[in-house]
């Protein structure tokens, strides 16, 4: 899978909570939380998401790590 | 013969308009099945009926706004019944997925439903408009209006939703004489202790502070019961166990508070299922009416959105309101004296003073630090 792929399935995930979103205002670089506006359990369930489409585990200890999409895919590119 | 009539959904709520029967006449039903979907100035809700029998007549026709203890339905008993028709599998589809498919003019019961039981979820809804055939456009279907949604618009939903909210909140400070108490608690061995278990736990068993401080809470208020019940005529109706209703705010503004059943019962592992649960159905509009009505006291959590601590509006007939700041590390004087940096949350409570005092108050935010010490008991 290569970033651009990877990318899709990120905002497919998104998409999942936050339906509104679309794929040419998301910035890759901005803080993502905040820029889609996730609390903690969208976050997790985000999280999930991305784990039963991509059978990643990401442990919490990762979640500093995983600030952007940008960050997202780098994150999840090293793991697939 | 027992009639069926519109459940009460919410303070505030004194009548609904019905979308849909999803029950016809002959049909067996159960109790806790969803018989309806009605809209109140809400959100569309999933009504489930409370008793077993037979579906008689239907009284109310879709369309149409009746006020609460309306009668919608004759149910027959079971011993009054003709032998029931057993129907199929139910097609399961959420507000928001109805809505959807109404939106893209899709026949629902042409669509297979990919979700759990078999549910039709918005992403069925989008692959089978992605790969649906394009008709062959005529002159007079290319001018045809697009299908009406099933329900107002969502600028419509979100005035109706500030009014509901602006009554009850009105009502609230008019009638409701609040005290305020906030305390600032350690959280050190409660996040040491959830990252740990996290650790050990799959991903889709992953628990979130939310959970924990909600369990803190129903615990505490089996302690201080003063706190967890109901303002009615004139005197306090304390409720046996507490159900916690949850203030989520939706993402097209406004916020709605289902119940949490049952918490200071269940294992923190089922309460935080629940609550993922109860949190993604009501920002869909999949609620059901036993979710909505029977709150016996409100927690509110903006800790995600960086405030240090807040103080909630009582959501009557209930008598207090609890709501948390964000886990934030800040100086602490600890057991041994030292200055260190510890993880903390503000706890806050308003109460009603017509039923309890700050003594009081303060001794529910004293057991809910206690509780908050001991995870491991939750």
């Amino acid at each position: 899978m290569d970033d651009r792929q990877l990318r899709q399935v990120i905002v497919a995930a998104l998409r999942e909570i936050a339906p509104e979103i679309t794929d040419d205002e998301l910035d890759d670089h901005r803080p993502l939380r905040r820029q889609v506006d996730l609390d903690s359990i969208d976050w997790l369930r985000f999280l999930v998401d991305l784990h039963e489409r991509l059978q990643v585990d990401i442990p919490e200890v990762d979640y500093p790590q995983l600030s952007s999409v940008a960050e997202l895919i780098a994150y999840l590119r090293a793991r697939l | 013969m027992r009639e069926f009539t519109l459940p009460s959904l919410g303070a505030e709520m004194d009548s609904g308009k019905l979308i849909e029967w999803l029950i016809k006449p002959g049909e067996a039903v159960q109790k806790g099945q969803v018989v309806a979907i009605v809209e109140t100035t809400k959100a569309e809700i999933d009504v489930e009926i409370w008793f077993d029998g037979v579906v008689g007549e239907l009284l109310t026709v879709p369309g149409e706004t009746v006020p609460v203890g309306a009668v919608m339905a004759k149910i027959l008993t079971p011993d009054e019944a003709p032998p029931a028709r057993t129907e199929g599998v139910r097609q399961r589809v959420s507000p928001a997925a109805r809505r959807r498919a109404a939106e893209l003019g899709l026949d629902l019961g042409a669509i297979v439903g990919t979700g759990e039981q078999g549910a039709v979820t918005l992403a069925d809804l989008d692959a089978a408009a992605a790969g649906r055939p394009v008709p062959q456009a005529t002159a007079a279907a290319a001018s045809a209006p697009r299908p009406a949604p099933a329900a107002g618009t969502p600028d419509d939903r979100y005035a109706s939703m500030r009014q509901a909210i602006a009554a009850a909140m009105s009502r609230s400070k008019r009638e409701i004489p609040h005290y305020y108490l906030a305390q600032t608690i350690s959280m050190a061995r409660a996040v040491d202790w959830l990252t740990a278990q996290n650790a050990a736990r799959p991903i889709t068993e992953r628990v979130l502070m939310a959970a924990v401080q909600l369990k803190a809470v129903a615990r505490g208020l089996a302690e201080v019961p003063e706190l967890n019940g109901f303002f009615i005529d004139g005197a306090f109706r304390p409720a046996p166990v507490a159900q916690i209703g949850l203030a989520i705010s939706l993402r097209q503004g406004g916020l709605i508070a289902p119940t949490l059943h049952d918490v200071a019962a269940k294992p923190l592992v089922t309460v935080m299922a629940e609550l993922s649960d109860l949190v993604s159905r009501a920002r869909a509009g999949s609620l059901r009416s036993s979710e909505i009505a029977d709150a016996t006291i409100t927690v509110t959590n903006l800790g995600d959105q960086g405030v240090d601590s807040l103080f909630g509006v009582i959501i009557a007939p209930q008598v207090a309101i609890v709501g948390f700041g964000r886990l934030a590390v800040r100086p602490w004087v600890t057991e041994a004296g030292n200055v260190a940096a510890v993880p903390t949350v503000t706890a806050s409570l308003s109460a009603d003073h017509r039923v309890s005092d700050g003594h009081t108050g303060a001794r529910f935010l004293n057991a809910l630090d206690d509780w908050l010490q001991r995870p491991e008991d939750l």
